[in-house]
């Protein structure tokens, strides 16, 4: 597979490598005997509720027949026929070990409502339908949801479970100075991690916002960095950390507008100069220090209240 | 509004696989500085940009957002798209001046956040 198509490949497409055949497949197959007749085979549809089957003699797969057969049958007033007659003889077949993807391709090739499948030794051991595909793959994306459901009512419950006077959770994260591909990652695990401990929406919000600006100061400007998150029961305090260069004049660094960003990145839409207002903004209580040729160390406080309102000054 | 029935009616094109189409859209908010759209776009709004590169995917996802429109012909940055897939964003594009995308946006009656 091409590199480029390759990365493109979405969670629903994943799961149709991941899954095999078998995981999808119905495995008690009724079968039918090409002696039956299509008024048996009628029967048996009826009786099961089902829209084809594979035609087995002697226990070898010899053809697959189906209620278009059946339809065809009828029309043609040949209710009487043997199956055998009316099938699709050499039936095109899935192996258990193959995975769903195969399955996909060969239902959008051959425009068939089923394939039996077989195992290695050709023997017939199951059958496949394009809902059976459709419920395997979303009862896996289900698994997926519940393990984060898991995750989250796990992880909101450890306030309480924890016995002491006070608790603190710290968070660590390093980011890598100029790398692009990485940012905005300690910020986007930070939110996961709030989300599952089951703080409010909008103080994650503002969480996010204050450390994805701090994020970014660091890649674009220092040579690297670390983020720290200490969160309580009633506040969350953010470290960002760099080693350097430090800011000359933090007020002016404050002000809107204010920014020391070269042209290109400007042009990725960074460096407006609103990123140390745009935390204020975000900040209960903020304090920035900076030694030229030492680092900048920013801290934020953002209280946690039910609403996760600003408990300080508004917005 | 659901953001299949936005797709359809401003002819966007989806560049990620079909994700949160069925996503109530919000509002929308338009600004090509990240800063901004950080500072003022609101969960489950469609933000309207020329930036294409991964960074827009990381703003996205913090706020929630709806889905990222690029306007003016651009396409995504290669890893934008790889990036947008695994954070479950929505990435379509137009060949329409922002200006008119927002035109449209507001005449199908999405609001603006101020």
């Amino acid at each position: 597979m091409d590199k480029d198509v390759k990365k493109e490949v979405t969670k629903l497409q994943e799961l149709t490598y991941e899954l095999k055949v078998e995981h999808a497949m119905t495995r008690e197959v009724i079968t039918v005997t090409p002696q039956a007749t299509m008024a048996e085979f009628r029967e048996i549809l009826r009786t099961h509720r089902i829209s084809g089957t594979p035609v087995l003699e002697d226990g070898q797969l010899v053809g697959i027949v189906s209620i278009e057969d059946l339809i065809k049958a009828l029309a043609n007033g040949e209710i009487g026929a043997a199956v055998g007659e009316k099938m699709t003889p050499g039936v095109k077949t899935l192996y258990t070990d193959e995975p769903l993807v195969h399955a996909v391709g060969k239902f959008a090739r051959f425009g068939c409502g089923r394939f039996p499948v077989v195992n290695r030794h050709k023997e017939l051991v199951g059958i496949v339908t394009q809902g059976d595909i459709m419920r395997a793959v979303l009862r896996e994306l289900e698994i997926d949801y519940h393990e984060e459901e898991i995750h989250r009512y796990r992880a909101s419950h450890i306030f309480e479970d924890i016995v002491a006077d006070e608790t603190a959770l710290v968070f660590g994260y390093r980011v890598m100075g100029k790398d692009f591909s990485t940012a905005g990652e300690a910020s986007s695990s930070l939110k996961t991690t709030l989300s599952r401990l089951g703080i409010a929406p909008p103080v994650i919000r503002r969480v996010a916002i204050a450390t994805y600006e701090a994020e970014i100061n660091i890649v674009l400007y220092t040579d690297g960095g670390e983020i720290v998150a200490e969160v309580r029961l009633e506040r969350i305090h953010i470290e960002a950390i760099d080693g350097g260069p430090g800011i000359p004049d933090i007020e002016q660094a404050m002000q809107p507008g204010f920014s020391t960003a070269s042209e290109w990145v400007r042009e990725m839409g960074f460096g407006a100069g609103m990123d140390l207002a745009n935390i204020k903004s975000c900040a209960d209580q903020m304090k920035l220090e900076s030694a030229v040729g030492v680092g900048t160390q920013l801290e934020v406080i953002i209280y946690v209240d039910e609403k996760g309102e600003h408990m300080g000054r508004e917005r | 509004m659901k953001l299949e029935e936005i797709v359809a009616a401003a002819a966007l094109t989806v560049r990620t696989a079909p994700q949160g189409l069925d996503a109530e859209v919000t509002g929308g908010y338009a600004s090509d500085l990240l800063s901004c759209a950080l500072a003022k776009a609101q969960k489950g709004n469609l933000w309207i940009t020329l930036q294409a590169h991964p960074n827009i995917v990381a703003v996205a996802s913090l706020l929630d957002l709806a889905g990222i429109v690029i306007a003016e012909g651009r396409g995504p940055d290669p890893g934008t798209v790889e990036k947008a897939n695994e954070h479950g964003v929505c990435i379509m594009t137009t060949g329409r001046a922002t200006f008119t995308v927002v035109a449209r946006l507001a005449g199908l009656g999405v609001p603006g956040v101020d």
